[in-house]
């Protein structure tokens, strides 16, 4: 079922949380909501599960073309994950997973019977078998992840939203967590929507990233078109490291064919776009001096001081490269631009 | 230097027998301040009980149970429980209703009602009484009123409940709010998108979250309403076997040079003390334990 957001306001006191924000989930797709904390994104998605309300007046929320902005929250179809879960701590994982079923009215409320059918079937969607007996306080944070998610399943919401999915884990379980996610999105086809500010996490698994700052949205698109297009300054900036230098110091190091620079712009270049050689004079490119070599980990970083202008500029490459190079600090080298942007007002490269 | 380093790691296990950590006084040190504190212990609390019940059997068993068979003991007995069955309840509801307000929702004048509530506590028994008298009693504000109408709270079993349920007030809300608070709301959020009712939230999620927390706030609560002695005192007006409670009562006996009586009646107060703490100590227990799990 798509969601169909436009003109959403929420502000608490003088801050403005969502200052008129529009969006289209698609049917089916795994959208990611990224943004620095305190960018809306949270409340965003708790006003579309209904848990807070948008300014009055404002706006209005659809689901598949159905007004549900007056509808309550539980009313609305709407499988909710909590960042820290929110698991009932005193029931077993079996009556969280059973709660939604088991507080219908009673001519809604399938017999227990069905109830212990559906339970186990989504307790082996989840792969927690044979935990239905434990309590929240006996499982790891992998594993009440999945029951939270089990749990906001058990409903068949029509719209499932998760809030900081893995943001309590730690760096191991999550990446396998987000993973898991994905195929599992792919095995039950719900619209999905999860808020995170790990941009590595949401260019991974989303069909689609939305990009929130400061109350507004900056930009929608799918990974690799917010990654290799950003819309904005900020955009690229949140997607990755970057330089931002000062364009006419660069002017001759920028790759030739590349679209003409804003002269008193600025130039944004990620750290592995740029390229290293030796200084030769005369070759063309930024002369730059070594002033820190960090080898840790599968990329060196370089930081480097550019000698026209000493403007500090942040390389990465690889190891191999390095030794290829033979850097040492203070060497004298010749930097190339592989990809940049610059960005003005109305025109955005 | 590194004599002084290596004598320090070795020398208090050859002497000691066992290792001492950083965090250990010596032996000599650790006794006295267990000594102190036990004499302490002996001196204040033990001793008193003792004496309570060493009083109260003084003349035999049959004396005993002959004061606390009395009518107007009995009587007074009747008047406490009563007080109690009404005062903890309605605290119980007002104190659950406050603590939830208070924890899951932010609202102008929170601050105002913790304070409020807190009022009880900050003001002096015989005062809490003395606001009853002033508002109800004969040439109180609406004394006239109710004289006319014949209702009669002051000198009378409303004023004890009244007054009784005022003082206090506090315990079941000051127990659960900090709770609640850190408890948070999430997981009656989770209730709500699961499609629970408030009340089914309330029922299944809120009160099983808070059961040890209020039972505990309940039994300290009743403590207080079976022995609170200076709001009663003001606006029961002491007539025996009608509106005396029991601490009236024991002091009434105590006036009287009736010394079995009011040690008899002084132990039955003394033995709910203890079942209390039995109680709490339970209740503790089984907390920890629910959050340990």
């Amino acid at each position: 079922m798509s969601i169909h957001l436009s003109n959403i306001n929420k502000s608490f006191g003088a801050f403005t949380a969502l200052g008129g924000v529009d969006l289209n989930v698609p049917a089916g797709k795994l959208v990611a909501l990224l943004g620095p904390s305190g960018s809306g994104k949270t409340t965003l998605l708790r006003i579309i599960a209904g848990l807070d309300e948008p300014d009055l007046g404002s706006g209005s929320i659809a689901f598949h073309g159905e007004d549900v902005t007056r509808v309550p929250a539980g009313k609305r179809k709407v499988g909710f994950v909590f960042q820290h879960y929110a698991l009932f701590r005193h029931m077993t994982v079996f009556d969280n997973i059973a709660f939604g079923l088991n507080v219908r009215p009673r001519r809604d409320r399938p017999p227990a019977s069905d109830i212990a059918d559906r339970v186990h079937r989504l307790l082996k969607l989840v792969q927690l078998e044979g935990l239905d007996e434990r309590l929240p306080s006996q499982l790891s944070g992998g594993q009440r992840q999945r029951v939270a998610l089990a749990r906001a399943l058990a409903v068949e919401p029509k719209v499932l939203l998760l809030d900081e999915p893995f943001g309590a884990l730690d760096a191991k379980v999550r990446k396998e967590l987000r993973r898991w996610l994905r195929r599992f999105h792919e095995e039950i086809n719900l619209t999905t929507l999860f808020v995170t500010h790990d941009q590595e996490e949401a260019l991974e698994i989303a069909d689609e990233v939305v990009i929130m700052n400061q109350a507004k949205i900056e930009q929608v698109g799918t990974p690799q078109e917010v990654y290799d297009r950003p819309a904005t300054p900020f955009v690229y900036q949140f997607l990755g490291n970057v330089n931002i230098l000062r364009a006419p110091a660069l002017a001759p190091a920028v790759t030739p064919g590349a679209p003409a620079l804003v002269r008193d712009g600025q130039i944004y270049v990620r750290p592995h776009d740029i390229a290293i050689s030796p200084f030769v004079v005369g070759a063309g490119g930024v002369e730059a001096e070594i002033r820190g070599i960090h080898a840790a980990g599968p990329q060196a970083k370089l930081t480097l001081e550019q000698v026209s202008n000493h403007e500090l500029i942040e390389v990465e490459l690889s190891r191999s490269e390095l030794v290829g190079l033979d850097l040492k600090l203070n060497d004298r080298v010749g930097l190339r631009l592989r990809r940049s942007h610059s960005f003005s007002e109305d025109y955005a490269i | 230097m590194a004599v002084v380093v290596t004598s320090t790691l070795v020398k208090p296990r050859a002497l000691a027998g066992a290792p001492l950590r950083a965090t250990q006084d010596p032996r000599c040190v650790r006794r006295l301040l267990i000594g102190i504190a036990l004499g302490f212990l002996a001196f204040f609390l033990l001793l008193p009980l003792a004496a309570v019940f060493g009083e109260a059997l003084r003349r035999g068993l049959g004396a005993y149970f002959a004061a606390v068979g009395d009518a107007d003991a009995l009587a007074s007995v009747k008047l406490t429980l009563i007080a109690a069955l009404i005062s903890v309840p309605a605290n119980v509801v007002f104190g659950v209703a406050a603590a939830w307000c208070i924890a899951k929702y932010s609202f102008r004048g929170k601050s105002l009602l913790i304070t409020l509530i807190d009022l009880p506590f900050a003001v002096s028994p015989v005062i809490s009484g003395l606001i009853y008298v002033l508002v109800f009693g004969a040439q109180g504000w609406l004394g006239p009123w109710l004289i006319e109408h014949n209702v009669k709270i002051i000198f009378a079993v409303p004023g004890i409940v009244l007054a009784t349920t005022f003082v206090t007030f506090p315990f079941v809300a000051r127990e659960l709010i900090p709770l609640m608070q850190a408890q948070g709301s999430e997981e009656e959020y989770a209730a709500i998108t699961l499609g629970a009712n408030g009340w089914q939230t309330f029922w299944r999620v809120t009160l099983p979250n808070i059961k040890w927390g209020l039972l505990y706030g309940v039994i300290l609560c009743n403590a207080r309403a079976m022995g609170e002695f200076g709001a009663v005192s003001v606006v029961s007006g002491h007539i025996r076997g009608e509106t005396n409670t029991m601490p009236l009562h024991v002091e009434i006996l105590y006036n009287e040079y009736n010394f079995v009586g009011a040690f008899a009646v002084a132990s039955l107060l003394a033995l709910l003390a203890l079942v209390t703490l039995v109680l709490k100590s339970i209740v503790e227990w089984r907390h920890a334990r629910s959050h340990a799990a």
